[in-house]
Parts: structure tokens; C-alpha cells; sequence
């Protein structure tokens, strides 16, 4: 490039009228080796601008996608209607301890169990009573046993009386 | 908006929007912080990400107000970023390898800049950024960014021929 340009060319920068393209002239100018003493310092601002033009970012970020979030939302949801779930359960346990929390129907229901469960134990009854008969039996049967002691009584003077003669 | 698609979007801006973070914030942890949370702020707001005409710019105003609050609390806290992590990498001539001391003065002299000015000299000299562009992300008008970054550029290119010329260094 024509040395004359240039110092056009850098007036002009110097008043920030340069265009673009023309900065990327200057820049590949004074990428060169041979430049003109007057112009050394010039030569150092581009070759620092070519320089920290290379400079790069390397770190890694870490992008989380959405999704996550969405799954811990999930989780703190299904608690919730689990600790729902397990209050109304224990609620209803604890309701209908007294008979008039009782529905109609299920006072029906009641009242026909508690009369088949007196039926069934008067039934009951009646055949403990029948049972008294054996026990009659048997005390029958111990006098019984007691008269023969009697006999072995007889029995035993019997025998005295045989052996006597 | 996937995962996948978001990156497309953001790749080719994230170095910039780096490089413009280290400019103002000068260390390069700093810079990475900031970046990372410019990035995930898009991220989190992926949604509505779509509405807007130009993202980059968007991002570019985004990175801009939080660096200079980031800078507004170090302020506050009378805390100073101590910097010592200008290494030039991509350095390999021997030539350059030379002056490699005189390049790191430019980094120094666009320290001394004010905020404006070192954001205007970053998006045009470094992202070769076009002035509507520029005014956008700044949210100032043209003719204001023209007059900033004429005067930038001649501050520094007097700070520097004055060391070159006395080798005050």
C-alpha cells in the first residue's frame, strides 16, 4: 500500500471517519514488518487490536434445562395429596363412633345383626338348659356309686363270716 | 428453544461478549464470571429470547450494564482490581516477541480510558462493530459515538507516541 494513503487514511481514523473496510486496510497494512519509524507507535495499537481479536472464551456453562424443575414440582405435588389422602382417612376413621351419625340404612343393617345376635344366644341358652338333665343324670349316678359302697360293705362281712366257720 | 439451538444462537457472540467484559472489568476471572452469567440470564430467558430483532446487540447492552455495576460496587467497597494476567498468546514472531512490552502499554493506556470510551474503542477497533450498531448497544446516537471514539483514539495514540518517543516505560 501507498505510503501517502496512509497518512490520509489515518487522519481519518484518528476523526473516527474511517469505514470499516478501510480500518481492516489499515490493520492488514501494519501487520506487515517494514513500517516507517513515524509510524511505529501506530504499528503497536493494531498489533495488540489483531491480538486481543483472538482472545476466547473457554469455560464451559452449565445450561440446566427447564425440565428439572418441572419434576421437583411433581414431587412436592404427589406429597401433598398424599398428606391430603392420609388426613381425610383419618378423619372418616375418627367420624360415626355414636349411633346417630349413623345413616337410616345402616341403622337397619345394625339392629338386624344385634337380633340375630340375640336369637343366636338365646338358642344358646336354651341348650345350656338342657343340659341340666345330665347334670341330674350324674348326680343319679354318684348315689349310685355310693349304694355300692354299701355292698361292699355287705360283701366284706361275707367274707368274715366264711372264714369263721 | 433447545439447548442445541440456543448455542448456535449464542456461539458466535459469547467471545465477545467476553472480550468486552475484560475490557471494562480488566481481570479475566472477573470477565468469565460475567460472561457466564450474561449467558445463563440468556438461557433462563430463552423464551422470550425470540422476540428480539437482534440478539447480539441485546446481549452486548446486557454485558455492558452489568460490568459497569459490577464495577459501580468495587467502587463502592474501595476495592481495586488488581491485574496482572495480560499475556498475549497468539504473540509468535519474533518481531512481536519484542514488543511484546510496548503491546501490553496499549492495554494499559485504554485502561486509563473512561468506561464509554473504552466500550466504544472495543466494540469498532476490536469487534469491528458498525456505528448503528455501536449506538445501539449504547443507546446513544451516532454522531455522540463518532466524537467518543475520535477522542479516545487520538488520547491514545498520544499516550503512546509519547512513550515511544521519550521510552518512559
Amino acid at each position: 500500500m501507498a505510503l501517502d494513503n496512509i497518512d490520509q487514511l489515518l487522519e481519518k481514523y484518528d476523526n473516527a471517519e474511517t469505514t470499516l473496510a478501510e480500518e481492516a486496510q489499515l490493520r492488514a497494512y501494519f501487520a506487515q514488518e517494514d513500517i516507517p519509524p513515524h509510524l511505529e507507535s501506530y504499528k503497536l495499537l493494531f498489533q495488540y487490536v489483531s491480538n486481543s481479536q483472538q482472545e476466547q472464551f473457554t469455560k464451559t456453562v452449565p445450561l440446566q434445562s427447564n425440565r428439572k424443575k418441572v419434576g421437583q414440582w411433581v414431587a412436592v405435588a404427589a406429597v401433598a395429596v398424599l398428606m391430603l389422602g392420609a388426613y381425610f382417612q383419618v378423619n372418616q376413621m375418627n367420624q360415626k363412633t355414636t349411633l346417630d351419625d349413623l345413616s337410616h340404612e345402616e341403622l337397619l343393617a345394625y339392629n338386624q345383626t344385634i337380633e340375630v345376635f340375640s336369637l343366636v344366644s338365646s338358642k344358646l341358652n336354651k341348650g345350656t338348659e338342657n343340659l341340666e338333665a345330665f347334670k341330674l343324670v350324674s348326680t343319679k349316678l354318684n348315689k349310685g356309686a355310693e349304694n355300692l359302697n354299701h355292698l361292699q360293705e355287705f360283701n366284706k362281712t361275707t367274707n368274715k363270716l366264711f372264714r369263721n366257720q | 428453544m433447545t439447548q442445541t439451538n440456543f448455542l448456535k444462537l449464542v456461539m458466535p457472540f459469547k467471545d465477545k461478549i467476553f472480550r468486552l467484559s475484560k475490557r471494562l472489568l480488566v481481570s479475566n476471572e472477573e470477565a468469565e464470571d460475567a460472561t457466564q452469567e450474561i449467558l445463563l440470564k440468556l438461557w433462563n430467558n430463552n423464551k422470550s429470547i425470540e422476540k428480539y430483532n437482534n440478539v447480539e446487540a441485546f446481549s452486548m447492552t446486557m454485558t455492558k450494564n452489568l460490568c459497569l455495576d459490577r464495577l459501580k460496587s468495587k467502587q463502592a467497597q474501595n476495592l481495586k482490581i488488581v491485574h496482572s494476567n495480560y499475556q498475549d498468546h497468539n504473540v509468535s514472531l519474533q518481531k512481536q516477541i519484542e514488543n511484546n512490552d510496548s503491546v501490553d502499554w496499549v492495554a494499559k493506556i485504554m485502561d486509563e480510558l473512561p468506561e464509554q470510551q473504552k466500550i466504544i474503542v472495543q466494540l469498532r477497533d476490536i469487534e469491528e462493530y458498525d456505528f448503528d450498531e455501536i449506538a445501539e448497544v449504547l443507546e446513544m446516537n451516532e454522531t455522540a459515538v463518532r466524537v467518543a471514539l475520535s477522542r479516545a483514539r487520538k488520547t491514545i495514540r498520544e499516550k503512546l507516541t509519547n512513550k515511544h518517543n521519550y521510552g518512559i516505560r
